[in-house]
């Protein structure tokens, strides 16, 4: 398991350190870094750009500038953005991706073009009528002006190959990642709810060729040794993501294994893959957004989430869901009556957990997780 | 013996009441009736002429009734969490349980346009889920720069042939361009007159109070391309250059301090922000709230259409944002500004900061901001609202002296 361990240590180093992943990228490849903020950044464009694509899902951190942007009621992941662009800690980016979701993440973007003006902002608006064909068009379109933009930023033009390599290059960390997320559930004593996150996130921080080889050789590694047994719990994670790392342990703590997931940070963005075939890749790329469902940034007046969820908490075995509802998100607010009716339909047991990536409130949620963990017996 | 006209109030209070009584009654005929957003181009329902409600006007009404937190604890009981917007628990608290002093009947399929905010693409989208219903899409992308770009221009006009499709489905009709023709001509008369009437706002001192503007504001929302609407705005601007000929303000006292007030109505609260503004003999004489209907364009030009749809303040960035606050500032002789920190309007919310800042730093008017919301009664505070009037009043009081020592204008 010495490989094992070793690969783990590397994820963990950049995810610790993503201040000195961006430098050493700058020393050794010369070419820019740019800050993809969540939910679905189109990251194959910067990748076909030569440049690192790294993400912004916020950091735990103490709010002080920001307030002077937003009320006490912005998300944490929009609020840790803005802090840490004002103090300054993006700097070394070349330009922010700041798509439009939600009201928060629009109001980001312009917040960003005034409190942070030396690090470029690079908007981006999807589209929600997304079953329109001229919705495709549009997107494709938004992709286009981004790729000149970050050709301007990278003053060199990216071609037609590039973005499909860039595509096949993403397409196959998406079916690893997926891979990973099966194999997660014969190893989870070995990938607890804390590492299981850790392997998916390191890869916001790493090219993604080089963060696939390294997920392969874990999954190899792991595929040597004997299957675990897990005498404890089984859970599903819903949300938009599950963090900080003490959070997580609470789940190990109380004998629940995470054996899959509905987060925005970790399955929901390699679920679906970019669709080969004829099309310019820019297109393909923006049939990808027309094909996903199953989040709350994605409208879907069916609100397949629900039936998914429940899908995925039977086929993965888990005995119960857990809801990590970001504080002030109102998109996934919105959602959660409808699957909390569906999962009790089914008769899964579900918890619901309010995070706050800036001020997480552990004592609560390890009251609520352990009484949740009796419950299920 | 010729009976007086009646009074574009009293004009107004009509065609509320009938406009719900409409509704009510196609509903019971069995007619579709259709909820939408409250900018969603209501040309192509117009034209098919159905009957559409609108349950932000709905959610004010009750508000202003205090009926609000009856209504909110069933979408709260629901699963609704209570940072929710209060506007859409209202919505979704009435399909469970129709409680509400006013009879909005359930909707036959929804129109939803988020011009507005992002919000009503969830409260709209869990309503359809709701009842099983169609959802009638107009998306509107954000325009992060002053100008839409040409393909969001294009996708919202190739949005506007799938909903002529789905409305011709519902209604079973064709769509008539003779009919749209008209309508689109008798909505730009419509937005003209309102055009008209809160401009009188300019005039000093106004005839207008603003409170009132908020109340007219219902009529532009669900009856925009309707005739009747445009002759009450008419009569209320003949009413207000009556007034303003006579150089009367609306209040008998006459005015002391012009305010801009940005954001939503706390509607909860509406009575009580009336009388503390007429005590102290504020008026509002330009808002950024009644300003967002004024949509204007080429009738039978869908691009120009299009256009309108998008231009909407709440769809605009930082830059013309703080342009449009800072000219109607400067064009309406406003002495003070209030933001309303509506705790349900988030996209309001996150950018009233920096407009607070970039407007300030433009006119140097004093501003105040105050903490309340839209419709939920538990967020306001009425001691805070004085606290922070009386600082606002003081502080433009003080300017005027500064500016009467230096013999400034």
């Amino acid at each position: 398991m010495s490989e094992y361990n070793t690969i783990l240590e590397k994820m963990q180093w950049v995810v610790n350190h993503p201040g000195q992943v961006v430098e050493d990228y700058l020393k050794e490849r010369k070419r820019p870094v740019i800050g993809c903020v969540p939910e679905y950044c189109p990251e194959e464009i910067v990748y076909a750009a030569g440049m690192l694509p790294i993400g912004m899902w916020g950091a735990r951190t103490t709010i002080s500038q920001a307030t002077s942007y937003f009320p006490a009621f912005a998300c944490s992941l929009v609020q840790s953005d803005l802090e840490l662009g004002l103090r300054g800690v993006y700097d070394l980016l070349s330009a922010v991706i700041i798509p439009s979701h939600c009201d928060h993440l629009k109001c980001f973007g312009q917040d960003w073009k005034v409190a942070v003006p030396q690090v470029r902002f690079i908007p981006l608006v999807h589209p929600n009528n997304r079953g329109l064909e001229a919705a495709v068009t549009y997107l494709a379109g938004e992709y286009q002006r981004i790729r000149r933009e970050l050709e301007v930023v990278g003053r060199l033009p990216i071609t037609e190959d590039e973005l499909n390599n860039a595509i096949a290059v993403y397409n196959e960390h998406r079916r690893t990642m997926r891979e990973f997320t099966a194999v997660v559930r014969d190893y989870p004593v070995t990938l607890n709810a804390r590492v299981r996150h850790l392997v998916i996130k390191s890869g916001y921080f790493m090219d993604k060729a080089e963060h696939t080889a390294l997920v392969r050789e874990l999954i190899a590694a792991l595929s040597a040794a004997p299957v675990e047994a897990w005498p404890g719990k089984k859970i599903v994670l819903t949300g938009i993501m599950a963090e900080p790392d003490e959070f997580l342990k609470l789940f190990t703590e109380n004998g629940l294994a995470v054996v899959a997931d509905d987060l925005a940070q970790e399955s929901r963005q390699f679920r679906v893959d970019v669709p080969d075939g004829p099309e310019d890749a820019l297109t393909r790329m923006a049939r990808r957004w027309q094909n996903m469902s199953g989040c709350p940034l994605l409208i879907d007046p069916d609100k397949q989430r629900r039936f998914m969820l429940t899908e995925l908490a039977k086929e993965s075995g888990a005995d119960g869901v857990v809801v990590c509802m970001m504080k002030f998100c109102e998109m996934e607010e919105f959602d959660y009556p409808f699957y909390k009716r569906t999962l009790a339909e089914a008769g899964i047991p579900l918890l619901h957990l309010e995070l706050d990536v800036n001020s997480p409130s552990f004592e609560s949620a390890r009251t609520r997780i352990q009484s949740f963990a009796e419950m299920l017996g | 013996m010729s009976e007086k006209p009646p009074s574009a109030k009293k004009m107004l209070n009509q065609c509320i009441t009938q406009h719900f009584i409409d509704a009510a009654t196609a509903k019971a005929k069995g007619e579709p009736v259709g909820w939408a957003t409250s900018i969603f181009p209501q040309e192509f329902c117009e034209t098919m002429g159905l009957q559409m409600v609108y349950p932000e006007n709905f959610a004010a009404i009750i508000a202003a009734k205090h009926g609000a937190q009856a209504i909110l604890d069933i979408a709260e009981g629901e699963g609704y969490d209570v940072d929710i917007c209060s506007y859409a628990k209202l919505g979704l608290g009435h399909i469970k349980e129709q409680i509400a002093e006013i009879p909005l009947p359930l909707p036959d399929f929804v129109c939803c346009c988020n011009n507005i905010c992002n919000t009503v693409l969830k409260w709209f989208e869990n309503i359809a889920t709701e009842l099983n219903i169609p959802l009638l899409l107009i998306d509107v992308p954000y325009n992060h720069n002053y100008e839409p770009t040409p393909h969001s221009i294009a996708y919202i006009r190739a949005q506007f042939d799938k909903i002529i499709s789905q409305l011709e489905e519902i209604t079973g009709r064709s769509f008539d361009q003779n009919r749209f023709e008209e309508v689109m001509r008798t909505s730009n008369r419509v937005s003209r007159a309102w055009k008209k009437a809160i401009d009188m706002g300019r005039t000093i001192p106004a005839p207008l109070n603003g409170f009132d503007s908020f109340n007219f504001m219902a009529l532009i929302v669900e009856a925009r391309g309707n005739e009747q609407t445009a002759v009450v705005f008419e009569k209320l601007v003949e009413e207000l250059e009556e007034k303003a000929a006579q150089g009367e303000s609306c209040y008998p006292e006459g005015e002391k301090y012009r305010f801009m007030w940005d954001g939503i109505a706390c509607w909860p609260y509406v009575g009580q922000n009336m009388r503390s503004f007429k005590d102290k003999h504020i008026n509002i004489v330009t808002s950024t709230f009644p300003d967002a209907w004024l949509l204007m364009y080429e009738p039978g030009n869908l691009d120009e259409l299009a256009r309108a749809y998008t231009m909407v303040g709440n769809n605009a960035c930082m830059e013309f944002q703080a342009d449009r606050r800072t000219q109607s500032l400067r064009e309406f002789n406003v002495d003070g500004m209030l933001f309303h920190i509506n705790r349900s309007c988030k996209v309001m919310d996150f950018m009233q900061y920096e407009q607070h800042r970039q407007v300030f730093k433009r006119t140097g008017i004093p501003i105040a901001t105050f903490d309340g919301d839209q419709a939920d009664p538990r967020n306001f505070s009425p001691a805070q609202f004085e606290t922070r009037l009386e600082a606002l009043t003081e502080m433009i009081d003080q300017r005027k002296d500064a500016k009467a020592k230096r013999g400034d204008a």
